[in-house]
């Protein structure tokens, strides 16, 4: 099977993939973009959340060809010529990343509330994040870096 | 930034000791740059994939492959024949087969290996490997393990160690006794990146893998002996690593995929998924605990008696040294005058166990928490002053009669905690998300009831029992582009704990240069020692130290000789020669000049010692480390839902190399002890894992975490570099039995068991 | 394994029919754990993502419900995140459960008519579904349309009435005339599979109650003698009219009905004895809040 898809802007076009293929896989594998994790791949840690037409998902539960003419941003989407996004400067400097393997998909899951969500609550961040697991925070950097992310976008 | 020749050089550049330097990786975490181990890919590599055992326990009849070869796209299949040495893996004993051969002793146990083109090839082609399987009983149950006539997983029984720990009189009595059974499950170490690797032949016949893991030395070590071949042929390189918490001490794709790669020729990358990933790496412990305290009518412990089986399941791992934890730090950090410990590490099918963070001390914790709570109130003392009676203090002697020489600040860290302010009563008309069960809609604040709890706990950091435990550095410092350069090699595993960022902390502070690379992490240079056990800072952040120290004396005689002064009254700062009162003598590129200063040190923490066979006495420890928590809960006492509220700690770290990577480590570290005393357990049934998946295997999210309250005491071990104390452990130890002790308090039942789920709270 | 994938409702049916081997897919929220793990090589995925119909709902009046009133007309393609930011009002029992669906991300992908076509037990849409009254809508190519209430809908565990030719259209569920309520337990605060759940609506345009129970059962379920129980209880006291507080022991009562019409099992998420004491703790707390809001509602009388 063709998957011919648009990721961070490009077209991606790849062959001879597998029906039971994820779009995760296929990221990963087969189109040189490693970024979004592959912790679970049962959608219950958000590793590999992307953004699907403007949504987060979880790209493992996409089946590749589901993705066939559609537009997904990945981590390595977030930021713009050469500069990070406020979200992704906001974890590095609130010491929101340890291992990192939670970041990729924490990121864009925050990107997303973020931009629904210009000054969330505590409670909101918590509700919006509660399906991106993290084993090494205790999500309290986390919870600061989103703040510290909120904050900088709103004054931008 | 520094100021110029002749002046006094003022250099204040961040990253120094004791600044929250930023991980130099944390870019490349952040825009998906990072390479972990699953990332990797290689030109025409294949796949590999891992055939397991669906028994507990069977017997090996014959392994029929030759179906699974016919499957287009299979470039091989191996079995045990296939392993060219010796077919025995352990951390500590080679009692784990690479391959089974005529056993497989627990569910999951590797049998044979595939390598195709593509990931779901491999899978069909194991799922045609036909494996003739007699089916024996299995020994399951860990205290039946233990009896003489028990069938034995390995010769000669299933008895992997016992502790036996006499100290004072055995048979004195007191007047106030209490007594307990506690129950512990078995934890996850849950670490997000799945074991994976990457292995290359090379055209020396040898192989290069690229890995996770948490001590590539040691598994060299074992490597070289099942593949059979010397320690130069198989090179090992640190691929970016998920986290690890013990998880990745003993081998997992490492074999496997060089097997797979020699015969092929190709490279080879082996990844789990999460449900293998269960199956992959041993767990932490479960623990059956029967303590007792006799105490002086006023709480003073009189004596402390305490049995302890661990089921170290299928194969040895790290049991025997988590008996020696699970022993001789089993009664906390208190002064117990006499005391009898008997801890088993046992042999059983069950799912083998090993290294988890905490490492043997989790486990007692929750038993002499509970106990020390019952005592406080059969005395009627307040739970924090009773610990505070009993608590061990500096210059005393713990159970192995060990003197603790340097701080032990128990009663200090629980006044911390009990003095940090509450956090606020509920809200008349709270957010569903404040409330246990969250937008399940379970209450509105019906049934719900607060409780509070405390803990407290000490944690050897470091190995023990005589284990020669130590650290290589390799410290070159050059001038690169008329910029000093100081480049620290180790092998020491960075998993996400930030040694990366100590270890050029210490570089600069110790060089006074600015830029400092982290060569990547592989066997080229010596062992760097276990991340685990809490002891990178301590001992690989020795040995970087000392290289550094290396590296600047040779630096300063060099400037001695050319300026003609004594060696003593230089300095190295700022990329400057500086003398005693400041003056700035020479440039460090013109005392280099093109040559680059290398130097590589081993570091040794001072020795430990076995302990005495009959009593368990001896110095078996080298440091330390203490912490305190303090949990507040809100539960459904009719549901059994739990919200923690606030989860408040206090610990001594002697030194805060990097204050924020401390409080981090910390935060995770207290939030994997409450997962395990609310959530976190493999359950395992008749040898079978029932929920290898992360829909079953819980661990607490961003709603079930409270905010923390972290208190960091800086008492300086004097015997250790820059007075450091391991911090990773410790949290993960108190955090669980404080937050069981809380819900214990809301809901008034005795709760012996951990994890504690619902019915346990409402007694249905 | 082939991919089929129809972009109009009439090619999704004719593939159905062809192809008894595929698996239909929506969000793939249970599909895709299941080829990720192995757990299930079908022949085929047949994609139901394209059928754009699929994605949408509207109001109608006065068809298919119990009641005769407005229905909503539920695509079985609406995303969870739609159903709680859209018909919060109109359905507020299944806006509640859907926002229990695993996490945002899951929401965004995750379908009732995939939750209808894996028919767990534990499927958050059903017991709101059942509470409501609402009939699903299933099509073939051979037969056209028929319309299964949610009560006959499941057969057994992970089990439903589609024949094999057939795929879900829609669900229809009636516009709510009275308070609804969703609770479910899980051993954490997000992200659960509900060891038990528990749905309840009034309905007091016809002076009745539903229920729907999850995780309790070898199906979601009703408890019919709970509902009948209740709403006899108000009938006979004249509470419907008089929106009068519930009597004492009252909502209990109902409470130890819904536990009773459970036959839960002991598995790894919780023991059978704790299902059935959570049922009726949920079902008496939702009962009370349910009538609270009745109580408090000033738009209607009954």
């Amino acid at each position: 099977m063709r998957i011919t898809t648009t990721v961070n802007g490009t077209q991606h076009e790849v062959d001879d993939v597998w029906a039971g293929e994820s779009l995760l896989y296929v990221l990963r594998e087969r189109m040189g973009l490693p970024g979004s994790k592959n912790a679970c791949e049962q959608g219950e840690c958000g590793s590999c959340t992307v953004y699907l037409d403007g949504e987060p998902v979880c790209a493992c539960l996409v089946a590749a060809g589901q993705a066939i003419g559609r537009e997904v941003t990945t981590v390595e989407g977030l930021a713009t010529e050469g500069e990070l996004h406020p979200v992704q400067q906001a974890f590095v400097e609130a010491g929101a990343v340890q291992c990192g393997f939670c970041t990729p998909g924490l990121l864009v899951a925050a990107h997303d509330l973020i931009e629904r969500v210009p000054d969330p609550s505590d409670l909101e961040i918590r509700e919006a994040l509660a399906g991106n697991l993290c084993r090494c925070t205790g999500y309290e950097k986390i919870l600061d870096a989103v703040r510290l992310a909120a904050s900088r976008q709103a004054q931008a | 930034m520094s100021t110029d020749v002749g002046t006094r050089t003022t250099t204040t550049p961040a990253g120094r000791i004791g600044d929250s330097a930023l991980r130099p990786d944390g870019t490349l975490k952040v825009t998906g740059e990072f390479a972990y181990a699953s990332d990797l890919w290689h030109d025409d590599m294949v796949w590999g994939v891992t055939l397991r055992s669906p028994h507990p326990h069977a017997r090996i009849r014959g392994i029929d492959i030759t179906e699974a070869l016919t499957v287009p796209g299979v470039t091989a299949v191996l079995t045990a024949d296939d392993v060219p040495g010796e077919n025995a893996v352990g951390l500590e004993h080679a009692d784990q087969p690479v391959l089974a051969s005529e056993f497989v002793r627990y569910e999951g146990e590797p049998v044979a290996l595939v390598a195709a083109d593509h990931p779901e090839t491999a899978r069909r082609a194991a799922a045609r490997i036909r494996v003739d399987y007699e089916v024996l009983p299995a020994v399951t149950d860990p205290l039946r393990a233990m009896d003489e006539d028990a069938p034995p997983v390995h010769r000669p029984g299933n008895l992997v160690r016992h502790l036996q720990l006499r100290r004072g009189d055995p048979s004195v009595t007191a007047p106030v006794v209490v007594s307990l059974d506690f129950e512990v499950g078995m934890q996850d170490q849950a670490f997000l990146g799945p074991e994976s690797g990457l292995a290359v032949p090379a055209e020396d016949g040898g192989v290069d893998l690229y890995v996770a893991t948490q001590w590539l030395h040691v598994d060299q070590r074992q490597m070289c002996l099942a593949l059979g071949m010397p320690s130069e042929k198989v090179r090992l390189h640190l691929a970016g690593v998920g986290g690890a918490f013990g998880g990745r001490e003993d081998l997992s794709v490492h074999v496997h995929a060089c097997l797979l790669a020699l015969r092929t020729g190709r490279p080879v990358k082996m990844s789990y998924g999460r449900e293998e990933s269960f199956f992959g790496h041993v767990h932490r412990h479960p623990a059956w605990l029967t303590y007792e305290f006799g105490a002086e009518r006023d709480g003073t412990l009189v004596y402390a008696r305490a049995r302890t089986v661990l089921d170290g399941g299928a194969y040895a791992s790290s049991t025997a040294a988590v008996v020696g934890n699970a022993g001789t730090l089993g009664l906390g950090p208190y002064r117990i005058p006499n005391v009898a410990v008997d801890a088993y590490g046992v042999f059983t099918n069950n799912p083998p166990c090993g290294a988890m963070r905490g490492f043997g001390c989790v486990q007692a914790a929750f038993a002499h928490e509970a106990l020390m709570d019952e005592l406080a109130d059969v005395v009627g003392v307040d739970r924090i002053a009773i610990r505070q009676l009993n608590g061990m203090r500096e210059g005393d002697r713990n159970i192995t009669g060990q003197v603790i020489d340097s701080a032990a600040p128990v009663a200090e860290l629980l006044q911390i905690v009990s003095d940090l302010p509450l956090p606020a009563e509920r809200e008349d008309e709270p957010d569903l998300r404040s409330l246990p069960g969250a937008v399940g809609n379970t209450t509105h604040g019906e049934g719900v009831v607060r409780g509070i709890g405390y803990a407290v706990t000490y944690k050897n950091v470091g190995f023990s029992e005589g284990f020669d435990d130590y650290s290589t550095a390799r410290v070159r410092l050059e001038m690169t582009g008329g910029e000093a350069v100081a480049t620290v090699h180790t092998a020491a595993a960075e998993v996400g704990q930030g040694l990366i960022t100590v270890e050029q902390q210490i570089c600069r502070t110790e060089l006074g240069v600015e830029r400092v690379v982290v060569h990547p992490k592989n066997t080229a240079v010596g062992s760097g020692g276990s991340t685990s056990a809490s002891r990178q800072t301590y001992v690989t952040g020795g040995a970087v130290k000392a290289a550094c120290e290396a590296v600047r004396a040779v630096v300063l005689e060099r400037a001695a000789l050319s300026l003609g002064r004594e060696v003593a009254g230089l300095r190295l700062d700022g990329e400057k020669i500086v003398g005693g009162s400041g003056e700035v003598l020479a440039g460090l590129a013109d005392v280099l000049g093109e040559d680059a200063v290398e130097e590589t040190v081993e570091y040794r923490h001072r020795p430990t010692h076995a302990i005495d066979p009959e009593t368990g006495q001896g110095d078996a420890h080298v440091q330390f480390a203490f912490s305190a928590h303090r949990a507040v809960v809100d539960v459904d006492v009719e549901l059994g839902l739990v919200k923690v509220v606030a989860l408040d700690t206090a610990q001594d770290v002697g030194k805060a190399i990097n204050p924020d990577a401390v409080v981090g480590q910390i935060h995770g570290g207290s939030a994997q002890g409450m997962g395990l005393a609310l959530m976190e357990e493999v359950v395992v049934t008749d040898g079978h894992v029932r929920n290898p998946s992360f829909t079953d295997y819980l661990i607490p999210t961003i709603l079930d975490m409270p905010p923390m309250q972290v208190k960091v005491l800086e008492y300086a071990d004097p015997h250790a570099p820059y007075g450091v104390r391991g911090v990773g452990e410790p949290p993960t130890i108190s955090s669980g039995p404080a937050v069981a002790a809380a819900v214990r308090a809301a809901c008034g039942r005795a709760l012996r068991r951990v994890p504690i789920r619902p019915e346990h709270i409402t007694g249905t | 394994m082939d991919f089929l994938q129809p972009t109009s409702w009439a090619d999704a049916l004719a593939a159905r029919a062809e192809r008894p081997d595929a698996v239909a897919i929506a969000g793939g929220t249970d599909v895709m754990v299941d080829l990720n793990f192995d757990r299930r090589r079908p022949g085929a995925l047949l994609d139901l993502g394209r059928v754009t119909g699929l994605r949408e709902w509207a109001v109608e009046d006065g068809a298919g419900g119990v009641g005769g009133g407005s229905t909503v007309r539920l695509g079985a393609g609406v995303p969870y995140a739609r159903i709680i930011d859209d018909l919060g009002a109109q359905l507020p029992g299944l806006a509640m459960a859907a926002r229990t669906v695993g996490s945002p991300q899951i929401r965004n992908r995750g379908t009732v008519g995939g939750n209808l076509g894996s028919a767990s037990p534990a499927g958050d849409a059903h017991p709101p579904l059942l509470a409501a009254g609402a009939v699903i809508e299933v099509e073939s190519a051979a037969r056209g349309t028929r319309r299964i209430p949610a009560t006959e809908f499941f057969t057994g565990v992970k089990r439903n009435a589609l024949a094999g030719d057939e795929l879900i259209a829609a669900v229809l569920v009636p516009v709510a005339a009275g308070p609804q309520q969703y609770c479910k337990v899980g051993t954490r605060n997000a992200m659960v599979i509900a060891v038990s759940a528990f749905a309840c609506a009034l309905h007091p345009d016809r002076k009745a109650v539903g229920t729907g129970i999850g995780s309790a059962a070898p199906t979601p379920r009703r408890a019919p003698e709970a509902e009948e129980f209740l709403a006899g209880e108000l009938e006979s006291a004249g509470l419907w009219e008089s929106r009068g507080e519930l009597p004492d022991g009252l909502a209990r009562a109902f409470g130890e009905r819904v536990a009773a019409a459970a036959s839960p099992i002991d598995d790894v998420r919780g023991s059978a004895a704790y299902r059935r004491h959570s049922l009726s703790v949920m079902a008496r707390r939702a009962a009370t809040w349910a009538w609270a809001q009745y109580r408090n509602d000033p738009r209607k009388a009954a």
